[in-house]
């Protein structure tokens, strides 16, 4: 059979070794790239990301791979998006005013509160670990398949995902009072606030169901 | 609610962990990476590497410690010593670092700081202060392992590394660094209750009461730990004396002597406490 080729896109922002690393450790072959040949002949493709909205925006039109990685998306190649890849699916984010984003999915980004209504300060970024729910999504066949209610996964973010469609909502998480989405699944599209490859080895196992359930190893 | 998190923290010299005390005198522990993936194993939320002589002997062992570990080892790891230039950080997160720490470099061109976090994103860029409590009371920040004097004042430098741009602050009390006196929790308090990024505590943990205290009392968001966990690990690992005896004073550990201020404990054990206490904090089932 011949070996799957997986492309973690790089859009010149960010620290992409610890994906790389992860992959790697489940047995994914991947090449980090922004080439839009190798976008699209990839078997599957991995959106991560650490940095703005806005940047990686302007970063993806200027190395003019938008289409290429809404397209693949849309012909069902699987997608997995990470922490800044989870907001950039989105139609828009309110990060220094009005940015679009792939709008693959519909709804929008917006920044985490500093404090909750009851007026406690919550810091921002959260630079921490925190649990996931299930919402009305199994998690049975799905890249949670092996993570429990209420397992602990690493986050690092200061923006949170508000998706129009809640039947998507494969997770969430509470901060600063607010309880958002921290994982969504829409078909080929699966993508999640939290560093799985930072988030041990349960995180670890979020990247071989990953690449079992399609197929990719 | 938040929840909290423990970082190990391992001093790096050459090829061996080390631990000092007011960060000077170090003493050979054992191989950092068997420490590292002990810790991993055991539940560590993330864990520091600081090379503290890397301004004295380059970073290559570092470097090769990071990227043995990065393959095996799936949570944050941060990296510090001697990072001097936008280049130095991207190398270090080439090798495997998530995170980078600044100290000497920040106070020498603040600008690194705006620079770094542009380019590698505000949560890769941890600002490390080091201060030492002068006799008219006031704190200081000082360089290069607190062995250089510089006048800046702790607190006005706190806030002047959030404003370009930094993604936390890990403040040390050398004055209580590696005595197990318990952290300064005037100055930790007095740093977290103005910060608005995460603020991580070092310097002093002698038992697990400290910890809890630094949350507390002083309002740290994470916690730094080394000679605390260090000691027990020892015992665990049985370090091999023959792979530590490249260089350094290593009679310490063949004697496997502790300090009687230090209380050497495990992360399970300091997990498990901080729950009993009411502080949310990652366990591993």
């Amino acid at each position: 059979m011949k070996e799957k080729l997986i492309v973690i896109i790089d859009y010149n922002l960010g620290n992409l070794f610890s994906v790389k690393h992860a992959c790697d450790h489940v047995g994914l072959n991947t090449v980090t790239s922004n080439d839009v040949e190798l976008i699209n002949k990839a078997d599957a493709l991995i959106l991560p990301g650490v940095g703005a909205f806005g940047e990686a925006m302007n970063n993806i039109n200027e190395l003019d791979i938008k289409e290429s990685i809404v397209n693949r998306a849309k012909e069902g190649v699987p997608l997995l998006g990470v922490c800044l890849g989870l907001q950039l699916l989105f139609e828009e984010s309110e990060e220094f005013g009005h940015q679009e984003g792939l709008g693959l999915l519909a709804g929008s980004v917006k920044r985490l509160p500093s404090s909750s209504s009851d007026g406690q300060k919550f810091k921002v970024p959260q630079i921490s670990w925190n649990t996931i729910h299930g919402e009305s999504k199994p998690w049975s066949s799905t890249i949670l398949n092996s993570v429990d209610d209420g397992e602990y996964f690493y986050f690092v973010h200061s923006y949170y995902v508000s998706p129009s469609d809640e039947s998507e909502i494969l997770c969430t998480t509470e901060y600063a009072g607010i309880k958002y989405c921290s994982g969504i699944m829409k078909n080929n599209i699966i993508a999640v606030q939290f560093h799985p490859e930072k988030s041990g080895e349960k995180g670890i196992s979020v990247y071989r169901n990953w690449a079992i359930q399609n197929d990719l190893i | 609610m938040s929840v909290y998190r423990v970082i190990p923290r391992l001093d790096i010299k050459g090829p061996n962990l080390v631990k000092g005390i007011h960060m000077e005198g170090l003493r050979v522990l054992g191989q950092p990476d068997r420490f590292a993936e002990y810790y991993y194993q055991t539940g560590a939320d993330e864990l520091i590497f600081m090379d503290v002589v890397a301004s004295l002997y380059g970073r290559n062992s570092l470097k090769d410690i990071i990227s043995l570990t990065a393959k095996k080892i799936f949570i944050p790891l941060t990296v510090g010593g001697g990072l001097r230039t936008l280049e130095d950080i991207n190398e270090v997160l080439r090798a495997g670092a998530d995170k980078v720490c600044l100290n000497t470099a920040a106070i020498n061109d603040p600008d690194i700081i705006k620079n770094a976090s542009k380019k590698f994103g505000s949560s890769t860029i941890v600002v490390a202060i080091e201060a030492i409590k002068e006799s008219n009371g006031k704190y200081l920040a000082y360089t290069d392992n607190a062995r250089e004097y510089t006048g800046v004042d702790v607190f006005e430098w706190a806030e002047r590394v959030q404003d370009m741009g930094a993604g936390e602050i890990y403040i040390t009390s050398v004055d209580r660094e590696g005595t197990g006196e318990g952290f300064d929790l005037e100055l930790i308090k007095e740093i977290a209750s103005k910060a608005s990024i995460p603020v991580i505590a070092h310097g002093g943990a002698g038992k697990v009461q400290h910890v809890i205290d630094s949350i507390q009392s002083g309002g740290a968001d994470a916690v730094s730990v080394a000679s605390l966990l260090h000691y027990e690990t020892i015992n665990q690992l049985k370090a091999d004396t023959d792979s530590n005896q490249k260089e350094g004073n290593t009679e310490f550990l063949k004697n496997a002597r502790s300090f009687n201020s230090i209380q050497a404990t495990s992360l399970q054990d300091i997990k498990s406490q901080m729950i009993n206490a009411g502080i949310s904090c990652r366990q591993l089932g």
